[in-house]
């Protein structure tokens, strides 16, 4: 059997999507995360509960959507509420299992900058800002951030703090008194970073090919590697056919890298 | 009594400059047309609000009607950068102020209700707060803990788009509700543009879809396609090419003010904007019908 060929967002999404568990309920943003869910709900995890900041709960997308508020997550979905419902009778009541966070630069704590590069009264790039993310990162049991492994991703220090990992810490975050569980894994084209007991993320596995001296390089801290350090199995034929065939047929998010 | 008006008579009673302006709408039904009406009235020094800018206000920002934009995310959603107002920001051009979604949608919620500020259980992450002083931390009076608090927003005009009202004013929405109901009641005038406007009897054969009541509401405008490029649920479906394309245009100044050139100060209204768009485009964004099961609210 010839050896299967994928490209680097397919990757990060299906290890993403091994992330899930059935049964969860996940805040969905747009994009891979989205195609990481639906490929969950069609492979392992069929009872995938996916609730959206539009205000979506139990949506079952027809088609792709481009945005986070789609009209396709309304149409079949289980219940629709505000925004300010969303937030608060979900999110901060402590009704989310998941979140899948994105952002520019994550540090060695799994903290979050959506926000700047630069100075925040005198951006050098003005980023979206936090949208959600200030939030999910606080309250969601479990948080995965799906990225490329690049050095400028991966930073000594933050340029801003967008969203808690495990600040400067888990007791610090643990003292905080955050309900969530915080930043639990990290996904790259490389491989996966996961939190060690003081909660600095370190490389726990590497994709096939992959190796721990080009993550280390693409890191822009001292990243340790795990002396379990695994690999991840490859990409299996059915979970590139559901995303290729099912999920994302005109090659929107999955044809490039990440 | 009857609020019907045009847009254009709406905006010019109800539009000043300085105002503070939310125009409604989670990705779903943004009052484009209302955007396009304040631009080609020329309006300026408005203080922006919507937790996302969305092209709506890079559009009107372009055209030089704001001062000061109030948001939580800043993007073309599913596509990248809000381009003009993030070079604005960038060269300080513009003023703003940020939250997350939810410190957004919280400072609405306190306005529409009439309440003073709304606690939130803090985030921990701290930069966002530090950078913006409306962000405070009290202390919970009954345990002791710290809780951020937002103070309530107050729009001088919400502008909400609806599937359907009644020439008083009583609005049906459904699809993604987002923040128009919040923003009607925080605002000190409503603007409603309606898909259409249905005889009251319509209205109260369904009287859980009234999100918004029209006794908070000013002024009634019908205006079909009023949202497109973004959308109307059961309507017409998000122009998403135009999303991409507006990536493009607003790369570049020249395209940019040509755009608004042809479509915004070339158009009387959103009706000749919508014949303009051409039969292409309204048969790519058309929908076919998906009823919902009728309910049956009884006879008593």
């Amino acid at each position: 059997m010839p050896e299967l060929t994928y490209t680097s967002s397919e990757l990060l999404t299906i290890n993403a999507a091994r992330l899930l568990r059935d049964g969860d309920t996940v805040f969905v943003g747009v994009g891979l995360p989205n195609l990481a869910c639906n490929l969950a709900r069609h492979t392992h995890a069929p009872n995938l509960m996916m609730i959206y900041e539009a205000g979506v709960i139990g949506a079952q997308p027809a088609r792709l959507p481009l945005s986070i508020g789609d009209p396709t997550l309304v149409s079949g979905a289980l219940s629709v509420c505000s925004m300010y419902d969303i937030f608060a009778f979900y999110l901060q009541r402590g009704n989310v299992d998941v979140g899948f966070m994105g952002g520019a630069q994550i540090d060695r704590f799994g903290n979050i900058n959506a926000t700047v590069i630069g100075d925040y009264q005198h951006p050098k790039v003005r980023l979206p800002g936090s949208g959600g993310s200030m939030e999910i990162a606080a309250w969601a049991n479990r948080c995965y951030l799906l990225t490329p492994h690049q050095k400028r991703r991966f930073p000594e220090k933050l340029d801003f703090r967008t969203s808690a990992g495990f600040l400067g810490g888990r007791g610090e975050r643990q003292a905080a008194g955050l309900r969530g569980g915080g930043m639990l894994a990290v996904v790259t084209d490389l491989g996966v970073m996961e939190p060690d007991e003081n909660g600095e993320l370190v490389l726990t596995a590497l994709h096939p090919g992959a190796s721990a001296e080009q993550a280390r390089t693409n890191t822009g801290w001292d990243l340790k590697v795990a002396s379990d350090l695994k690999t991840t199995p490859a990409p299996s034929a059915e979970e590139l056919r559901i995303l290729r065939e099912e999920l994302d047929p005109q090659g929107i998010y999955l044809k490039g890298g990440a | 009594m009857s609020k019907l008006v045009s847009l254009s008579q709406a905006v010019q009673q109800y539009v000043h400059d300085g105002d503070m302006i939310y125009a409604a709408g989670f990705t779903h039904m943004i009052p484009f047309a209302a955007g396009h009406e304040i631009i080609r009235q020329k309006r300026r020094n408005l203080v922006l609000a919507r937790a996302t800018p969305d092209l709506i206000y890079d559009q009107m920002v372009a055209a030089g009607c704001a001062s000061k934009v109030i948001f939580s995310y800043m993007g073309n959603p599913g596509v990248g950068s809000l381009r003009i107002v993030r070079a604005e920001l960038e060269a300080g051009r513009l003023e703003w102020e940020e939250y997350s979604h939810f410190g957004m949608i919280s400072r609405l919620q306190a306005g529409a209700t009439g309440l003073p500020f709304m606690p939130m259980n803090p985030t921990a992450a701290g930069d966002l707060e530090h950078a913006n002083p409306n962000y405070r931390t009290v202390t919970d009076p009954y345990t002791g803990q710290p809780v951020v608090v937002v103070p309530a927003l107050k729009p001088d005009v919400a502008i909400v788009h609806v599937q359907r009202a009644d020439a008083d004013g009583n609005a049906q929405i459904w699809g993604i509700i987002g923040e128009q109901k919040e923003a009607a009641f925080a605002a000190k005038h409503v603007i409603l543009t309606a898909e259409e406007i249905v005889d009251e009897a319509i209205i109260r054969s369904d009287p859980n879809r009234t999100l918004i009541p029209g006794f908070i509401v000013d002024a009634v405008c019908h205006v079909p396609y009023c949202s497109h490029p973004s959308y109307t649920q059961g309507y017409y479906d998000r122009d998403n090419d135009f999303y991409m394309e507006w990536d493009k245009i607003s790369s570049s100044p020249e395209a940019t003010q040509a755009y608004l050139d042809e479509w915004v100060y070339g158009v009387k209204d959103r009706d000749e904007y919508w014949q303009k768009l051409g039969s292409k485009t309204h048969k790519r964004l058309k929908v076919s019908k998906n009823l919902s099961s009728p309910v049956d609210y009884g006879k008593y």
